[in-house]
């Protein structure tokens, strides 16, 4: 079995609680010391840095939510100056504001050192090319994947997303063998290759390293027995890094390095720390950041984690298929989506009434977004193009909002479901 | 030029694009005593307006609002067109010769002639360009003349 860092991968777990407690330790004395926002949320709890002797200790620590993110924006949480920083990413925001993520030129090592060691787990090395069909820009996929193939070795092409056949075209011409991309679009890259009659599974393309959006094993099995294309399962999150784990060539979770991050899973609504095997709300510490920490960082995805050793010999924890969410968060074409960041959008418009409806589906390989609104009866005029520009307007400004595209449908007031409790304004047709 | 007596009150409604909008329309119509003379449908991206004339629009404008439909009033005109092969194309030709552009319309026939109802964008200008060139409109008590209010 591959190791990039085999001295940290194949550590034993004694040695590897005592490398997480040290780092555990030092990260909240530090943030004691340097975040303002973090001092006080440790003495609102009643918790100082000498509480944290052992590592079931981390719970007496606050937890941090997007809420947190949100309200601290654009760099109020950062523990690292102007000078020390090397980059910014940005992910979408729920309400028309992002949060921004900033980087070291060490965190920067450590996001590529983390995902570089996953790609190496999962079969990649210095004889690999991998195109990179994530987005490039302030969405982290594209540079993640690009530094941590770099980093062991491999050769990136840098494709970013869209632009199909040249991709294909590049799989043939520089022998691609790993593609990294939304497990969606390897699907759609499948789709157009077989129209324009080339076989994907007799071309050197091997691996897809996929994440970014929800997806199942039944989707796998799909990617692999029609495209013969292994699919390996990735993950991570912009306020984390950017992708950083994935699974091994034995399929069986995503392994969360101990030494970049302590993973809890807690009960969602107690907030109450579950054990290995149980379902709840992943929370995450980052143990080695140092621009903008991440404590007990309540993810909202609902998952369980094992720590039983892996087959390839690891025994850093795994975490299973993500099997939804606390929040209403949509993922559409690897983009977060809120319900609530629509409604807001929706409401720029004076002509829109206030009921709306999301419905996903998935037509061919690829997700589409329709949302229904309301006309509110004032602005309802007898001229079909009048009405279809209105809808013209809606849907640019909900494209320009959200990062995705959206088809609007104008439908009468009244005629869109009213709820007498909490509204169930998604329709999620989609089949993963 | 009273402008006013050809200006004739067609409903417009604003309908959802599913099965059974046109009934429920029409049903309302009927449990109010309203007859239909004239009437088209236009979709649009889930949705779809229909446009009518009605011989008592008021009562009709009032009883599908109450109905829950958006509802509102266009002005429309009722051009006459002979009735015979050629009888559309000798009219929109003189309205071309007019200058007047048709937003939308749809016809009907109607003994003894046939009737063209468009929209235009300035109706007031419409109706003098169609009255200059030697057509004939027909004035809005043609559809909604004696009563315009339930006796």
């Amino acid at each position: 079995m591959a190791c990039w860092n085999p001295d940290i991968e194949m550590m034993s777990k004694k040695d590897l609680d005592d490398l997480q407690l040290g780092l555990l330790k030092d990260l909240v004395r530090k943030n004691y010391e340097r975040s303002p926002f973090y001092r006080q949320k440790m003495l609102n709890n009643n918790v100082r840095p000498e509480d944290i002797r052992t590592l079931d200790d981390v719970v007496k620590l606050p937890f941090m939510s997007k809420k947190d993110l949100r309200d601290n924006y654009p760099d109020r949480l950062f523990t690292a100056s102007k000078r020390e920083i090397v980059r910014y990413h940005a992910s979408s925001g729920t309400t028309g504001k992002p949060t921004i993520v900033g980087y070291t030129r060490n965190d920067i090592e450590m996001w590529s050192e983390s995902l570089g060691r996953a790609l190496r787990s999962a079969g990649l090395g210095a004889d690999d090319v991998v195109q990179v069909a994530n987005t490039y820009g302030l969405f982290t996929g594209g540079l993640g994947f690009h530094y941590a193939a770099e980093k062991i070795g491999a050769a990136v092409v840098p494709a970013s997303t869209g632009n199909t056949e040249r991709q294909i075209q590049m799989i043939e011409d520089l022998g691609v063998t790993a593609m990294a991309a939304t497990p969606s679009y390897l699907i759609y890259v499948g789709e157009v290759a077989e129209k324009i009659g080339y076989d994907l599974r007799n071309s050197t393309l091997r691996t897809g390293l996929l994440g970014a959006e929800p997806w199942s094993d039944k989707m796998r099995d799909r990617i692999q027995n029609w495209l013969g294309v292994k699919g390996i399962n990735c993950f991570g999150a912009s306020e984390l890094s950017g992708p950083l784990w994935s699974e091994c060539e034995d399929q069986c979770g995503i392994h969360l390095w101990r030494d970049i991050a302590l993973v809890e899973i807690i009960d969602p609504e107690t907030g109450e720390r579950l054990g290995p095997g149980e379902r709840g709300e992943l929370v995450i510490t980052m143990l080695q950041k140092e621009a903008f920490p991440i404590i007990r960082y309540r993810m909202g995805d609902i998952t369980m984690i094992e720590n039983d050793k892996c087959s390839c010999g690891r025994d850093h924890p795994r975490m299973m298929r993500i099997t939804g969410r606390v929040d209403d968060m949509l993922i559409i074409r690897g983009i977060n989506v809120f319900p609530s960041q629509v409604e807001h959008c929706l409401h720029t418009n004076p002509e829109v009434g206030n009921e709306f409806q999301i419905i996903v589906e998935r037509r061919g390989a690829l997700d589409d977004m329709m949302v229904k609104v309301e006309l509110k009866p004032e602005a309802f005029t007898d001229n079909i193009l009048e009405l279809n520009a209105l809808r013209e307007r809606i849907s640019s400004r909900l494209r320009s909002s959200l990062n995705v595209g959206a088809k609007i449908e104008l439908v009468p007031p009244g005629s869109l479901p009213r709820f007498e409790g909490k509204a169930k304004r998604v329709v999620d047709r989609r089949e993963i | 030029m009273d402008h006013a007596k050809y200006r004739v009150k067609q409903l417009s409604i604003f309908a959802e694009n599913k099965p059974g909008m046109i009934a429920a329309m029409a049903k309302v119509m009927r449990d109010n005593d309203v007859n239909i003379l004239g009437f088209s449908i236009a979709e649009g991206a889930g949705y779809g307006v229909i446009r009518v004339i009605v011989d008592k629009p008021d009562i009709a404008h009032d009883m599908l609002k109450k109905a829950g439909f958006v509802v509102k009033f266009t002005d429309v005109l009722a051009v006459e067109m002979a009735d015979r092969p050629g009888g559309l194309y000798d009219l929109t030709d003189m309205l071309s010769r007019a200058g007047v552009n048709i937003e939308y319309g749809y016809g009907y026939r109607n003994e003894p002639c046939a009737v063209l109802i468009i929209r235009v964008e300035d109706v007031d200008a419409g109706i003098e360009k169609i009255l200059a060139h030697g057509a004939r409109l027909l004035d809005k008590d043609h559809f909604q003349g004696s009563c315009t209010k339930r006796p």
